[in-house]
């Protein structure tokens, strides 16, 4: 059930192609946050987002938090022997000078015990700790359950 | 009749166990039957499962028509949309073609996902795939047919799937075709799906 202060959050965030901003804290640049829409609150969601560190040392994604779930944490999918599964990623890393996704098939925030069921269209807050750089919270932009990533070369950036 | 098929299997790294570079096996009606490590044509396959709309379906209902079979389960966030929307693409880009094929989803997580939770989430993607579900005993045998695993793994005191994340093809008569790996680029997918429809 959504309680007042989330429907808040969500709303303040639900402008459309969000996900192709760009935010900045330290070195680090935040682009294409997105998440798929889900059916109902029990499954789990996921967070999709890229980071570029344009400074000269290495940071780290360190945690995820957000109003929308009460245990998101970091995945990484492994694929061996053909088999997919998906083990908890302390961290991941930033290397200087690089941009690093979090993307399907790859890491990915995954967003357990949501609190709301997150609908195409609609967004959310995600802050995102860094080891080096600290938090920064950013909108993140709820695609269909079928999306790819978001499409920013049409959304007039 | 007796024949040897080259099966390549896709060559992405990390690829599937019974991955063989190059692979040989023997058509059906040959003995010994088939390479252990390959998928059993579907006519040897036996389970009986469960569609989203309530039908009963068996793997002999495949033969006649090209079959597509992959393993996702709902509760599945990353692999298992992604995995749904390439075959969604896939199908797109095939066209009416597509149509001829049997594209079905077999769920490794039948206690969660029942009929009624396949067709909802299902419903999000090309309506020409289906979903299957039933009793665990009688995933586990298709899975078996298929050479591919699953394991229920618990998880901050929940659960999660391990499972196999390929793409099985088989041609219209029940042989096994190819997979599809996980991470395969869509310009090789098409192409051997195209290949079970000729
Ligand atoms: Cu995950």
């Amino acid at each position: 059930m959504r309680t007042p202060i989330l429907a808040a959050l969500l709303s303040l965030v639900g402008l459309p192609a969000m996900a192709c901003e760009t935010f900045t804290i330290g070195n680090l640049m935040i682009e294409h946050a997105w998440s798929r829409a889900t059916i109902g609150a029990e499954r789990p969601g996921v967070l999709y987002v890229e980071i570029t560190n344009t400074g000269s040392a290495d940071d780290a994604l360190v945690g995820i938090a957000t109003p929308v779930a009460e245990m998101p944490m970091l995945h990484e999918t492994v694929v061996t022997d053909g088999v997919a599964s998906m083990p908890h990623a302390m961290s991941v890393p930033v290397p200087a000078g690089q941009t690093v996704a979090l993307a399907p098939g790859g890491y990915h925030g995954m967003l357990m015990g949501l609190t709301t069921t997150l609908k195409e269209g609609e967004g959310f807050p995600v802050t995102l700790t860094f080891r080096d750089a600290g938090e920064v919270t950013v909108p993140v932009e709820v695609l269909s359950m079928q999306a790819e990533g978001p499409d920013c070369e049409h959304a007039g950036q | 009749m007796r024949t040897r098929r080259a099966v390549i299997l896709g060559g992405v790294a990390g690829a599937l166990a019974f991955t063989l570079g190059l692979g040989a096996w023997r058509s059906r009606g040959t003995a010994p039957a088939t390479d252990p490590r390959l998928p059993l044509p579907i006519a040897e396959m036996d389970f009986t499962l469960t569609d989203q709309c309530g039908a009963t379906v068996r793997p002999s209902d495949w033969i006649g028509r090209p079959t597509m079979i992959f393993f996702g389960f709902t509760f599945c966030p990353d692999v298992c949309p992604t995995t749904l929307s390439d075959i969604s693409g896939w199908l797109e880009d095939l066209g009416p073609e597509a149509d001829r094929l049997n594209v079905t989803l077999i769920s490794v997580d039948p206690e969660r996902d029942t009929p009624a939770v396949l067709s909802d989430y299902l419903a999000n993607f090309d309506p020409r795939i289906t979903g299957l579900t039933g009793p665990l005993a009688e995933v586990e045998r298709a899975a078996a047919g298929l050479r591919a695993s699953f394991e229920k793994v618990p998880r901050d005191g929940d659960y999660t799937v391990n499972h196999t994340a390929g793409v099985f093809l088989f041609h219209p008569d029940g042989r096994f075709a190819s997979i599809i790996d996980y991470h395969e680029d869509r310009r090789f997918a098409v192409p051997k799906i195209r290949r079970t429809l000729s």
